[in-house]
């Protein structure tokens, strides 16, 4: 925080017109595009999914004490569905950023070090 | 050596290397950065460590497998909540707040908005979350340490708060964010390596096969096959709507917990904060799939029925008691440093989750409150720490203080109210303010007070209040609403005040600010950096 205040108390941003210049460029519509379009559906997805075990938790009982193997009923793989689909979106999440986004941000995020002075960014 | 006395001198021991790693770090913490973000120097695993021990209180250590033990598939149905809302977390929040944020929730809303209002409301809203969810955990903490302990009696219960409360208050005022996250990180340590080692010996016992200890833990409930089935808990139509509101809350308000979100800031990049959620889910995810191994292998082991133990302390036994069994059974060696090593675990837990939560809410008094709102920015870093360490000698004092005169409190519902305000106050005003341009002052502020008395309001107008049995006033009725969570109208009320406040209201300069905080959001430009030294 070289440049900065102490405490930069009234605000944290800095009304820089870079930010204006590089919100309007095709590859900052092409990054937000790009997160908002795998994080908007998975989180649809993923809330859905997830009501419905709760729905059906509740008011599905005979289809959801169906015996699958042994002891084991549709309930707990029901259950179990959800830890699988929770760990499987994070990981296709994490694949998605890294393969799509993350290198436009940088591409972004450089641009600004560059034109700004080489102070502020996240990687000083 | 008893279990007790061995479980006292693990209890030492996990105080004495907290107090080493605290001295430790407080010779590392220079700045305000240091001290509220512990340098934004961690690395993603180390994070997600922290962040499980933070997230992974006593209430879901010992709370859910005692559920499972006492109500079977309904307490492992609850703890999914806790798992999914992750999501939330990982893809709409942790990395763009990392990247435009500070210290504190408030920094983040108060990137393009007017200061004091909206830095006053966030602050408010956090530290009352936060103060509900630190007293679930100290007076859930009173009646769990005397009972592992064996000692009896309402001076050992007091006596008990105040040491936690004591602790608590050191790791704070002395260590900042770099202490409590490492006493959080060896909090996950211990917790995981505990629950891996019982979970094993659990399966031991029956071949490995997961049927096998279904197959028993429904026998031995006396429950027979209804016990592996969803409804034992939550049979009536009203409990059934009743449980909707509570996944609703759990799934939103996890994103909107102020302890949890002032961890993102903790590491150097966005990349590294979606990492270290990354991690927790991982760890998370597989301590609750191993909560169900123990919820079950509890009811399948002990006594859970009328007047056991384990249905006495509400199910906070079963996991103890049951790594005494696979130990060896009571009064065998095995058994006694199995449930000695499990209760200091809990200690632990409790220890690391009661820090976080005094660390939020006297960084928020301390940064949004007298830094900003009082003294307009014009502070130097030096007196910022030093109100935040006053502050939690403040908070830590009075959450002992409550916690004694709340001794009879029902917790669980404290900890459905601070899930329930974060989902309904600070989630729909962190989402508008990331997501949507025209977001404003009046509807952060809206948002936020209105989310907020909305749960109050119906909380305090429920049966967990008055008119029911079990309620805070059981010879009383002022009730009206029948549900004991608000999230199903409190949620949906929270953004739709945060809307309403902002189409009744113009603000150019917060819309003006919006692409700013696009941009620094999602590259990172311009996001504060890590702390080197």
């Amino acid at each position: 925080m070289s440049q900065q205040p102490e405490n930069s108390g009234v605000h944290q941003r800095s009304a820089h017109p870079l930010y204006l210049e590089l919100h309007e460029t095709a590859e900052f519509a092409e990054l937000r595009r790009k997160f908002r379009g795998f994080a908007v559906p998975a989180t649809i997805a993923f809330m859905a999914w997830y009501l419905l075990y709760v729905v059906m938790s509740n008011w599905a009982n005979d289809f959801m004490s169906t015996k699958v193997v042994g002891n084991v009923n549709v309930a707990l793989v029901f259950g179990l569905l959800q830890f699988l689909t929770t760990f499987l979106i994070a990981f296709l999440y994490g694949r998605h950023m890294a393969r799509h986004v993350d290198p436009i941000a940088r591409k972004l995020e450089q641009r600004y070090v560059d034109e700004h002075g080489g102070h502020g960014g996240a990687r000083p | 050596m008893s279990s007790e006395t061995l479980a006292t001198v693990l209890f030492l021991a996990v105080v004495a290397v907290t107090i080493g790693i605290t001295f430790w770090a407080s010779r590392q913490t220079k700045g305000a950065a240091d001290y509220y973000a512990g340098g934004r120097s961690f690395s993603g695993f180390q994070n997600g460590l922290a962040i499980s021990g933070d997230y992974m209180s006593a209430a879901s250590f010992l709370g859910i497998s005692g559920a499972i033990a006492l109500t079977g598939y309904d307490g492992f149905l609850y703890s999914i909540g806790f798992l999914v809302a992750w999501l939330v977390a990982l893809l709409l929040v942790a990395e763009l707040l990392r990247n435009s944020g500070r210290y504190t929730m408030a920094d983040q809303l108060a990137f393009r908005m007017r200061q004091r209002p909206v830095r006053t409301a966030a602050a408010t809203s956090t530290v009352v979350v936060s103060i509900f969810y630190l007293l679930a955990q100290m007076v859930g903490a009173g009646a769990l340490v005397t009972l592992l302990l064996g000692v009896e009696g309402t001076w050992a219960i007091r006596g008990t708060i105040v040491a936690v409360g004591l602790l608590m208050i050191f790791y704070v005022v002395v260590g900042g964010m770099k202490g409590t996250t490492w006493v959080q990180i060896v909090k996950a340590v211990l917790l995981m390596s505990g629950t891996i080692l019982i979970t094993v010996l659990v399966l031991a016992e029956f071949n490995f096969n997961l049927s096998e200890l279904l197959g028993a833990a429904a026998d031995n409930s006396g429950k027979g096959t209804a016990f592996l089935e969803p409804g034992l808990t939550y049979a009536t139509t009203t409990l059934k709507i009743d449980f909707i509101s509570l996944a609703l809350a759990l799934v939103l308000g996890t994103a909107g917990l102020p302890h949890i979100l002032i961890r993102f800031y903790t590491v150097p990049t966005a990349k590294d904060a979606r990492t270290s959620v990354n991690w927790a889910i991982t760890l998370i995810g597989a301590f609750y799939l191993m909560s169900l191994v123990l919820g079950f292998g509890a009811a399948a082991m002990l006594d859970t029925g009328e007047g056991s133990d384990v249905a006495d302390s509400a199910g906070n036994l079963a996991s103890p008691l049951l790594a005494e069994a696979v130990g060896g059974g009571e009064g065998t060696a095995g058994g006694a440093i199995l449930l000695a090593f499990i209760a200091a675990v809990a200690f632990a837990t409790i220890l690391a989750v009661v820090a976080g939560l005094t660390l939020t809410s006297a960084s928020s008094v301390a940064h949004d409150l007298y830094a900003n709102v009082w003294k307009k920015g014009q502070v130097t870093e030096k007196q910022e720490v030093g109100v935040a360490r006053i502050a939690a000698f403040g908070i830590g004092g009075v959450a002992i203080v409550l916690s004694i005169f709340a001794q009879s409190l029902n917790i669980a519902f404290l900890v459905a109210l601070a899930f329930a305000v974060a989902a309904s106050a600070n989630l729909p005003s962190l989402l508008y303010n990331l997501f949507w341009s025209r977001f404003n002052t009046r509807g952060a502020t809206w948002a936020i007070y209105g989310g907020l008395i909305t749960c109050v309001v119906l909380v305090v107008s429920s049966p967990a209040v008055s008119g029911d049995p079990t309620a805070m006033f059981p010879e009383s009725d002022w009730s009206w609403f029948p549900l004991k969570n608000p999230g199903i109208i409190s949620i949906p009320a929270g953004f739709l005040f945060g809307w309403l406040g902002t189409i009744t209201s113009r603000e150019p300069e917060a819309d003006a600010a919006y692409p700013e905080l696009e941009v620094r959001s999602l590259t990172g430009a311009g996001a504060e950096a890590a702390v080197h030294h």
